[in-house]
């Protein structure tokens, strides 16, 4: 271990100029850079705003619904310790669900977007714009939207419009405009290329509400800051029902909005091991996954430098997820610096393992989760029987399964 | 130390008209023939190429030239071959300055020492790459300069007098100005606003302004061209090797021979007035 390169604390991140180490920065077009610099500014002075600071904490409690609950999953954790048992091990961990799937519109996705679409009223702008693959942030940033009438452009790929098409009528039903994108494999990649196109030509009047917690500095601190909601409550709950902190937290990254805001909290607490699960798609050898940090390789794109998955000539592919939330071939930045200093523990789950442990929770549990955090579960059901009974498991359940049902169908290949 | 750019430059002032600089996406449709095609551009009156280099996700370009990238990237073209393309161009041409131009990502994984010293060798004088703000000045511009290539900056609408010391202060050779908040291939809405706008750029520097993004008739380049010290014109010339019905050398030739035309004659076309 390289003693040097640890930071006293892993929570200071970025510097002043958007870096986590090598990683972030702002990578955009001229057009967009004053606007990123106001947007700097006025978040600065957000963040240490009260009124902000009351206003986000009102909305999330009788909008949102939060806090979620911090809920043990008792019968999964005997269910595991059953597996263990008949492995003729002893383990068995105690495994917690943070129920962020509870959430108004059913993901962690309105935690940023409330942050931001109340930074956008401060900024005086009034069109809202934005990118989605599962369309759970499509849903959420609509629903702001309606809420604080706002005019929206969603930006969805082709591919997902047509797998995620419960999501595309709710926009629709918000009064967003839904753009599907036609260009590379219309998945979330292209469609926050013509996100970013968008911005660039209507940069005067309009906001763009990134999903998560990527993008050109200031975004990838903003978006954490807001979803850190999440990682905060569960300590106090882990507290309240423990008395201890967990031993182990696991979340779902695509980008790495629900993990970062899960982890954030807890980085400091180096006796809590820390576990993001990248999307493994078929399998890490062809270019069917998502696995940007286990597979990928350092790049620039969307305005931030990150790992992601490219070709030797530096150009991105498109990668392949079963969940169109993680079907994106780059990471937070803070993500792949967590990686790269040690910090938290990157690792693939395939499409075929997140489609079992979508079912084992809906039966074991009566909870159906999305298919983004089925990859996180999957996870779980792998470590939890290795670990002692005394042990402790935080999984972000970050959103719930409805707008998956019938992508699960047809992969079960019942016809609905 | 003077570049090409700035004799180029420095020639077709004294002969009291603007530039005419044009862009091709390098290795579109193929390699073969974007080499053909960038052997007749200054013949054909161009004074400055500016080379595509292609990228999977040209956040800042429109239809048009994103289709360009895919093409060369389907024929097989790379960052070394668009560099090898260059040294061919050389062997021929060891005048017209050549600007290479596209997005960091390439570069980057290329190795930025490698790509400077490769593209010295090759023969460019030139780099504009898009999603590099001057708070990124530390990645390639500082490097670059090092290297003597010029690193050209984009000024844009949204670049105010504040903004605008800091935009210019390492780019050298030219400046290019965005001429509306958009991406390329969009249509210039109002050309007497970019006028304004050189002028006021002009005020900050002595370096030449060139401007470019939807610029794409002889009436377009000749209302530009009467204030500007350069124009640019790309997406027309992309589309027209696109939509070539027969030898896409002689279509690009055929439009950049009317635009450059056009642009030459911009300062008589206003004095005549
Ligand atoms: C439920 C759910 N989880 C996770 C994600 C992935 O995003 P992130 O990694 O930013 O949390 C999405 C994205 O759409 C989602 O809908």
């Amino acid at each position: 271990m390289n003693e040097q390169a640890k930071p006293n604390s892993f929570r200071t991140g970025p510097d002043e100029t958007g870096m986590f180490g090598i990683f972030g920065g702002r990578f955009v077009a001229e057009t967009l850079m004053p606007l990123i610099l106001d947007l700097e500014k006025e978040w600065e002075a957000a963040k240490t705003d009260p009124a902000f600071k009351a206003e986000i904490e009102s909305l999330n409690t009788y909008y949102t619904g939060r806090p979620s609950p911090l809920y043990y999953a008792e019968r999964l954790t005997e269910h595991l310790r059953d597996i263990a048992k008949k492995q003729g091990k002893t383990g068995g961990a105690k495994v917690y669900f943070k129920r962020d799937e509870l959430n108004h519109t059913g993901s962690h996705k309105i935690n940023n977007c409330l942050g931001q679409i109340l930074l956008a009223k401060r900024m005086g702008k009034t069109r809202i714009i934005a990118e989605t693959g599962a369309g759970q942030h499509g849903v959420a940033t609509a629903t702001v939207c309606a809420r604080f009438g706002l005019p929206c452009v969603i930006y969805m790929g082709a591919t997902d419009v047509e797998r995620q098409a419960p999501n595309v009528f709710r926009m629709k039903l918000l009064g967003a405009e839904v753009k599907p994108v036609t260009a590379g494999h219309g998945t979330l990649k292209d469609a926050m290329n013509e996100a970013l196109r968008d911005w660039v030509t209507n940069v005067e009047d309009t906001y763009y509400l990134i999903g998560t917690a990527a993008g050109p500095h200031p975004y990838p601190e903003i978006v954490r800051e807001l979803q850190s909601v999440i990682g905060r409550e569960t300590r106090e709950q882990m507290m309240a029902a423990e008395g201890r902190l967990p031993d182990m937290l696991i979340a779902a990254v695509g980008g790495g909005s629900n993990a970062i805001g899960l982890f954030h909290p807890f980085l400091d607490d180096t006796d809590v091991r820390i576990v993001g699960v990248e999307a493994g798609g078929r399998g890490l050898n062809g270019e069917e996954h998502c696995a940007s940090i286990t597979a990928g390789s350092p790049g620039v794109l969307h305005g931030n430098r990150t790992f992601l998955l490219q070709n030797p000539d530096g150009q991105i592919l498109e990668g392949h997820s079963i969940s169109a939330g993680l079907d994106y071939p780059g990471i937070g930045p803070e993500h792949s610096w967590l990686s790269d200093i040690g910090r938290v523990e990157y690792v693939p789950i395939m499409d075929r393992e997140a489609l079992d442990a979508f079912q084992l929770l809906t039966r074991v549990e009566g909870i159906i989760p999305a298919l983004e955090p089925s990859h996180a579960l999957a996870e779980v059901i792998k470590r939890a029987p290795d670990m002692a009974q005394d042990q402790i498991i935080v999984m972000n359940l970050c959103g719930r399964g409805d707008k998956d049902v019938f992508t699960a169908a047809k992969h079960l290949g019942v016809e609905l | 130390m003077t570049t090409r750019i700035d004799r180029r430059f420095e020639t077709v002032q004294a002969e009291g008209r603007p530039a005419f600089v044009t862009y091709i996406m390098g290795g579109d449709p193929d390699y073969e023939t974007s080499l053909r095609i960038m052997k007749a551009l200054p013949g054909a009156g161009s004074d400055v190429i500016e080379l595509g280099m292609p990228f999977s996700d040209p956040m800042a370009d429109g239809p048009t030239i994103q289709a360009a990238g895919l093409r060369a990237l389907k024929a097989g073209q790379t960052l070394r071959k668009t560099l090898e393309m260059v040294r061919a161009f050389r062997e021929e041409d060891n005048e017209t300055p050549i600007v290479m131009m596209g997005y960091y990502n390439p570069i980057y994984v290329y190795g930025v020492e490698r790509f400077l010293d490769d593209a010295v060798n090759a023969g460019i004088d030139g780099l504009i790459v898009v999603d590099l703000p001057p708070e990124m000045d530390a990645e390639l511009c500082l490097p670059a300069i090092q290297h003597g290539i010029n690193f050209i900056r984009l000024a844009t609408p949204t670049t105010d007098d504040r903004r605008l010391p800091a935009v210019l202060k390492n780019t050298s050779g030219f400046v290019y100005y965005v001429s509306m908040n958009g991406i390329t291939g969009t249509a210039i809405a109002d050309t007497s606003a970019v006028n304004e706008a050189v002028a006021r750029i002009k005020g900050h520097t002595d370096l030449p302004v060139c401007v470019g993004f939807g610029v794409k008739t002889p009436e377009q380049a000749r209302a530009i061209g009467a204030s500007a010290d350069g124009v640019v014109v790309g997406t027309a010339i992309v589309a027209a090797i696109a939509n070539a019905a027969g030898d896409p050398v002689e279509a690009a030739t055929a439009l950049v021979r009317e635009l450059a035309d056009a642009t030459r004659n911009a300062r008589l076309a206003q004095a005549a007035l």
